[in-house]
């Protein structure tokens, strides 16, 4: 019998189940072998009978909770994909808001009618047993992810920085060019995309295991840069994982 | 008259983007509740922008929507600029209007080929579809793959563009690049002839229903307008960008975490049909006749047909873009450094901007200091302006209803839902109220 599996969100923004739908021809080759039986951006039927989640999107409400405890409970296996779910993303950028502050301007005398707390990563409600990292997800990582969930493998996710990838690629490293990059402290896995794309790395696959804050400080000495440099660059996406540092 | 009681609860709809619920109530005959909730999580991009710089706003405004990105980072970049007094070259403008068309035409075939299309076949989602109908889900795939092929070869990938940056770009696409791509667009017109005779063989299964309404959205005297114009109602004709808030009005609403938006009337609509509606004269040779095997002309009122004119505008969006990357090549496409940094000199200002991406006209609005960083910002969102339009729609609509089954008026009412195609995560981005 195939494996059932069902896709949700929290709060985010869709584009990895998006990078999912645009698999095309391989969503087709991937339906041979999977049967979809909760997915709800593409399709009407809904069912709690299924064996891996994926799961899109931060947490973000104490109610959000209950669902997604839910959705483990229902689950042989969870599957964080995307930024906002594996490590908080971009969400957690508001978590150096003062929130309580945020909720009066935004909902004045009803502010406690609606219910906020710091964004964080679905790992952060329940227990997850396997990543897709990147904002967004890669379409290569994610069919081998499932591939490897499928013949009940450990999918192999790297636990070296970028910058790895990066010198492999053979770009000009953007401290080099007289820019801020967060690559040597970023997991690897992206094949160094948006540098290829001439930019820098943004953080989106969160930090690395054990990153090597001496060679990051001696990387802000040799290119004149300060700790807030840094600090303001961390914060994009690792807000979460930092607080808990 | 029908004297039954009718209970609809449609709680997560499916096949949008975002958590939205239908609820309708029917005692004896009788409407006693009809409306239509947002239940999304709001997530406070406004406040998460001030403090960042000018050159990392796109990036962070990009995640307010994965399927409208390219749009976000345009309508980002454009009131980065607008603030900033930044120009960009007319290559630039030319690439730029080439991705706004990729990701209007990769959003639009994702909707009207696997989100609408099961309603009008009868089925739950596009999977059966596979099963039943091979060949025309393959050439859905086909007519997707394309304009993600475009908005790679534009923007680096398809969801979050890396290439855009404030001032231009950081890597072009080559000149072969380009003319692969036009091949590609030249091939898919078979295709998109294709799609149209299949979509319209289904188009008696969209219901025959109108509620006037005022449509707004941008205009030009040049082209049809998409990435630049001058706001235009079909009640109060045109306006300045500048004066935005005074269209979109947004107020909120005790049941929705998202805003909603009125205008001339109670609510406005937005998106690919009001864009048709304002811009007709204006669209491509063969899109013109796709909107005549349909009859649509404008004003048309009937919601559902917003679908249509998505289809129309996918038509319009591939002979424009051959249209633009012919222009490219005759001026001769300009090569630019590897990691190329537009030079910005950031300063304070105030920028404004709208961008019609696929779901409607989007503004973003940022306020920066001296040092280029963000001190405050705004952004209205095409399915905030259309929410309100949605539930005075379905509230027209229920007692017209009432004869039929609990089920058939529950269909009914997702396909009116999934006709504005919400983009539900984008239009909860932030919900604010001034302190009461």
């Amino acid at each position: 019998m195939k494996p059932k599996v069902a896709f949700f969100d929290f709060a985010g923004c869709e584009g990895d189940q998006l990078q999912v739908a645009n698999l095309e021809e391989e969503l087709l080759a991937l339906l041979g072998q999977v049967e979809v039986v909760s997915f709800r951006e593409v399709m009407k039927e809904q069912s709690d009978d299924y064996d891996i989640a994926f799961v899109e999107g931060s947490c973000t409400r104490l109610q959000d909770e209950e669902r997604l405890k839910q959705i483990r409970s229902n689950a042989k296996i969870v599957v964080a994909i995307g930024s906002c779910a594996t490590i908080g993303g971009i969400n957690s950028l508001r978590n150096y808001k003062d929130l309580d502050q945020v909720r009066k301007t935004v909902y004045g005398e009803q502010a406690k009618l609606f219910d906020t707390y710091a964004a964080r990563p679905i790992d952060a409600v329940v227990k997850v047993d396997a990543y897709v990292h990147g904002c967004p997800i890669n379409q290569k990582e994610f069919l081998q992810v499932v591939k490897s969930l499928l013949m009940g493998k450990r999918p192999d996710i790297p636990t070296y920085p970028v910058c790895v990838e990066c010198k492999k690629n053979e770009n000009v490293c953007a401290f080099e060019r007289g820019e801020f990059c967060v690559g040597p402290v970023t997991r690897a896995g992206c094949d160094s995309c948006c540098v290829n794309e001439g930019t820098v790395c943004w953080g989106c696959r969160g930090l690395v295991d054990n990153p090597n804050e001496n060679s990051q400080k001696e990387i802000l000495i040799k290119y004149g840069l300060t700790v807030d440099d840094a600090i303001g660059k961390f914060k994009m996406y690792f807000g979460w994982q930092e607080a808990k540092r | 008259m029908n004297k039954q009681d009718r209970n609809i609860e449609v709680h997560h709809l499916t096949r949008v983007e975002g958590h939205g619920n239908i609820y309708v109530n029917v005692k004896k005959g009788t409407v006693e509740k009809c409306e239509w909730q947002v239940s999304e999580a709001p997530r406070f991009f406004e406040a998460m922008v001030v403090g960042r710089h000018w050159n990392e706003l796109h990036h962070i405004t990009s995640r307010i929507c994965g399927i409208c990105s390219i749009g976000h980072t345009l309508a980002s970049l454009k009131a980065t600029e607008a603030a900033m007094d930044i120009t960009i070259s007319q290559q630039d403008l030319k690439l730029r209007k080439l991705a706004l068309h990729a990701e209007n035409m990769q959003s639009h075939i994702l909707h009207v080929g696997f989100l609408v299309l099961p309603d009008l076949m009868g089925v739950g989602s596009v999977i059966p579809l596979a099963k039943s109908n091979p060949e025309e889900v393959k050439m859905v795939l086909r007519l997707h793959r394309t304009a993600n092929e475009m908005s790679r070869r534009l923007c680096g990938r398809t969801t979050h563009p890396q290439r855009l940056i404030p001032g231009g770009f950081s890597k072009i696409p080559s000149k072969s690049e380009l003319s692969e791509l036009r091949k590609m667009l030249q091939d898919a017109v078979p295709d998109l002839q294709a799609a149209a005779k299949l979509v319209k063989s289904v188009a008696g299964k969209l219901p025959d229903f109108t509620r006037e309404t005022e449509f707004i959205g941008l205009t030009s005297p040049d082209e049809y307008a998409l990435y630049d114009g001058q706001l235009a109602s079909t009640d109060t004709g045109t306006a300045p960008v500048n004066e935005y808030l005074s269209f979109t009005n947004e107020y909120i609403v005790p049941t929705s975490t998202a805003k909603w938006a009125k205008h001339a009337r109670s609510s406005y609509m937005v998106g690919a049909l009001a864009r048709v509606n304002l811009n007709y004269d204006k669209l491509s040779p063969l899109a013109k006749e796709v909107a005549g095997m349909f009859g649509l002309k404008p004003v048309c009122h009937n919601p559902f047909m917003n679908s249509v004119a998505q289809l129309v505008e996918v038509v319009h969006s591939v002979e424009d873009s051959i249209r633009l990357i012919n222009e490219l090549e005759a001026d001769g496409l300009k090569a630019q450094s590897d990691y190329f940094r537009p030079e910005v000199k950031p300063k304070a200002g105030h920028g404004v901007s709208a961008v019609e991406v696929p779901r409607g006209i989007l503004f973003h609005d940022y306020t920066y200091n001296s040092k280029g960083v963000c001190t405050k910002a705004n952004c209205v969102i095409p399915t905030n302006q259309n929410h309100g339009n949605i539930d005075l729609d379905m509230k027209t609509l229920v007692p017209t209803l009432l004869e039929k089954t609990e089920k058939e008026i529950e269909l009914t009412l997702e396909m009116l839902v999934r006709a504005y195609d919400p983009c539900i995560s984008c239009s909860t981005h932030a919900v604010k109220m001034r302190p009461v």
